[in-house]
């Protein structure tokens, strides 16, 4: 193995290991608002870091090129569902966890 | 190399057990969608991986999971906010 193939190797390692974080995180945390702090972010700077790291190892252009769409999506697209969820979450009402000690949407979703 | 990519494939799917995990524990309709969209990230990574052993084949896999993940989150969410579980 050269260095590139280190490189991209540690790269994969980190993005896998993210994404078990991710998931422990799913189990760990006391409520949905939490859970999806733990899921949505190291779930994407994992899927991010696996793909780019496949991207650099990959011999086609088009492969690439089809990766690095994915990460462009991927970019895009997490948080926009990550806040639909979560605006879904809380009106649905009665799901934070009784440790919260600070509801700052409080008076603005009651309108 | 060989090494690695089966270490991050059983890294991956040790992560997309414990989704599911997630996914069948009781629970809000809510922690369902946000296990299943992780489960579906998982698997969008494991895909990637393992296009590196086959050599990059079913690459497009990836970038079509991308899509459905997010429609399929984001239809789930309008779901269950118009229905106020």
């Amino acid at each position: 193995m050269n260095a590139g193939e280190v490189a991209v190797a540690i790269v994969l390692l980190t993005g896998s290991f993210l994404s078990v974080l991710a998931a422990v995180g799913l189990h760990r945390f006391p409520d949905v608002f939490a859970r999806m702090h733990a899921a949505t972010k190291p779930a994407t700077l994992g899927l991010v870091l696996v793909l780019a790291a496949v991207a650099v190892q990959v011999d086609q252009p088009a492969d690439t090129a089809k990766l690095l769409l994915a990460i462009g999506l991927q970019f895009l697209t997490a948080p926009v569902a990550a806040h639909m969820v979560g605006r879904a979450a809380y009106r649905t009402g009665r799901l934070l966890s009784p440790g919260t000690r600070i509801d700052e949407l409080e008076q603005a979703a009651r309108r | 190399m060989s090494g690695v990519i089966d270490a991050c494939l059983a890294l991956l799917a040790f992560a997309g057990v414990l989704c599911l995990a997630r996914l069948v524990r009781p629970g809000s309709v809510a922690d369902r969608i946000v296990a299943l969209d992780t489960f579906l990230v998982v698997t969008v990574s494991g895909v990637a991986v393992t296009a590196l052993r086959v050599g990059g084949a079913f690459l497009d896999l990836v970038v079509v999971t991308c899509l459905v993940a997010f429609t399929g989150t984001l239809i789930a969410a309008r779901y269950i906010e118009e229905r106020g579980e």
